[in-house]
């Protein structure tokens, strides 16, 4: 084995575990009283009024939602790397309908995809035998019910909205699963698909150890929060604005439950809005706030998670237009569904 | 001369370790060919869930993350 001087020297793992872990709690308690001194006594606005209102906001909620972002994506990376997604589809293949359907959405929630994986994922399921109302139960619920969405609702809503939100992003995967499932549309999957065999590769198991995990999952979050932070600035931004200036009236006569068309514009605003749950969230937030019913913010929220132009593009390579069309479909209707439900049961 | 194949439609990951294992060559002082894999049914025939996947010399050593270049030149070494 040739030594490589690749590694500059660290020092040791639990260390810098111990910490990381201190610096973030530190910074997690300090940062409301921080965010407060800053806005009131710092910059000296008053308490009360409009713009003292919208900075103290945004002073409070950026760190917040980062700190809640850099820790929780960091845990929830680690764990995802024991669900491999061979072990998913082992798991999916060897099960009844709706037992193979409710598991792939919950499987959905732990490991995500990116939508470059999305192809490889489709043909190396159905390959498998997973049915492909199974498959499309993990393929609605992994994007919507991923763990930055949850992080944000749960760090600016709380955990009830959070957990409200995954509930429903499940019921709609496992919906939309086994309505694709009875609807046998099998022959709507491009022809190749079922012709391609794998070939049994040798792969060598890579034995990762803790550190390797550690790291890899760290590198994870580091790139994708620097990704989003702009997005979530901007977000926060708007936000803070609509907390401070916008008269809760503009909200209610709009998006309140006054206008029964609400959820499906909602849900027309949210599909160029893409993937930009970082960005989007937060002004929800803002709206929830001023008036705006819960089954509209759920709706809006899901279809920025799951309505994925670019997802769809992709897919199309191994599906035929008719099958996409069902899929878009089945996901729209489950998301206004769970809109107009939320709007009559919570009032 | 060593084929390393990286297996992905061309998303920010894939790049990412083709760069990886383009560094990781000149690391380990190997020759190195590296190949882009980009035709999905191509990928799949692999057998590999989750891009991007890395094969050396017809050996599928990771996929569905982007290892580090110092892991790589280990395996290149090896190889």
């Amino acid at each position: 084995m040739t030594t490589l001087a690749v590694r500059r020297p660290r020092p040791p793992l639990p260390v810098i575990v111990v910490t990381a872990v201190a610096a973030w709690l530190v910074a997690w308690f300090a940062n409301a009283p921080l965010a407060d001194w800053a806005a009131f006594s710092l910059l000296r606005l008053e308490r009360g009024s409009h713009l003292g209102e919208a900075v103290a906001f945004f002073l409070l909620d950026v760190p917040k939602v980062l700190l809640l972002l850099l820790g929780i994506v960091t845990v929830v990376t680690l764990v995802r790397g024991f669900f491999s997604p061979e072990k998913v589809r082992a798991t999916l293949a060897g099960r009844g309908l709706l037992a193979g359907t409710v598991a792939a959405a919950s499987f959905g929630i732990v490991t995500p995809f990116c939508s470059c994986s999305a192809v490889p994922l489709f043909i190396g399921f159905v390959e498998a035998g997973v049915p492909l109302g199974v498959t499309f139960a993990f393929l609605i619920s992994s994007p919507m019910v991923n763990e930055v969405a949850l992080v944000l609702l749960w760090g600016l809503f709380g955990p009830g909205i959070a957990l409200t939100y995954m509930a429903a992003g499940l019921v709609v995967a496992i919906a939309g699963g086994l309505v694709i499932g009875r609807l046998h549309l099998e022959r709507y999957v491009e022809d190749y698909v079922w012709q391609i065999q794998a070939q049994g590769r040798p792969i060598i198991e890579v034995r990762l150890t803790w550190a390797d995990r550690l790291s890899d999952a760290w590198r994870y979050t580091r790139d994708l929060v620097r990704k989003i932070t702009p997005y979530l600035l901007v977000g926060i931004g708007v936000g803070a604005f609509i907390h401070g200036f916008v008269p809760t009236d503009l909200v209610v006569s709009l998006g309140g439950r006054g206008n029964p068309l609400a959820v499906p514009l909602v849900v027309l605003i949210a599909i160029p809005l893409y993937s930009n749950a970082a960005g989007t969230i937060p002004v929800v937030q803002a709206l929830l706030e001023k008036g705006m019913p819960l089954g509209t913010t759920l709706a809006f929220m899901m279809a920025i998670t799951a309505i994925s132009l670019p997802e769809f593009v992709i897919l199309r390579r191994v599906i035929k237009p008719q099958l996409l069309a069902v899929f878009a479909a089945v996901v729209i209707v489950g998301i206004l569904a769970i809109g107009y439900l939320f709007n009559l049961l919570i009032a | 001369m060593i084929r390393i194949e990286v297996l992905g439609p061309g998303c920010a990951n894939c790049q990412k370790l083709a760069s990886n294992a383009r560094e990781a060559a000149t690391m380990a002082g190997v020759e190195a060919q590296i190949v882009k894999v980009t035709d999905y049914r191509e990928i799949a025939q692999h057998g590999i869930l989750a891009t991007p996947g890395l094969i050396i010399d017809g050996v599928i050593r990771s996929y569905g993350r982007v290892p580090s270049a110092g892991d790589i030149a280990a395996w290149l070494s090896e190889a």
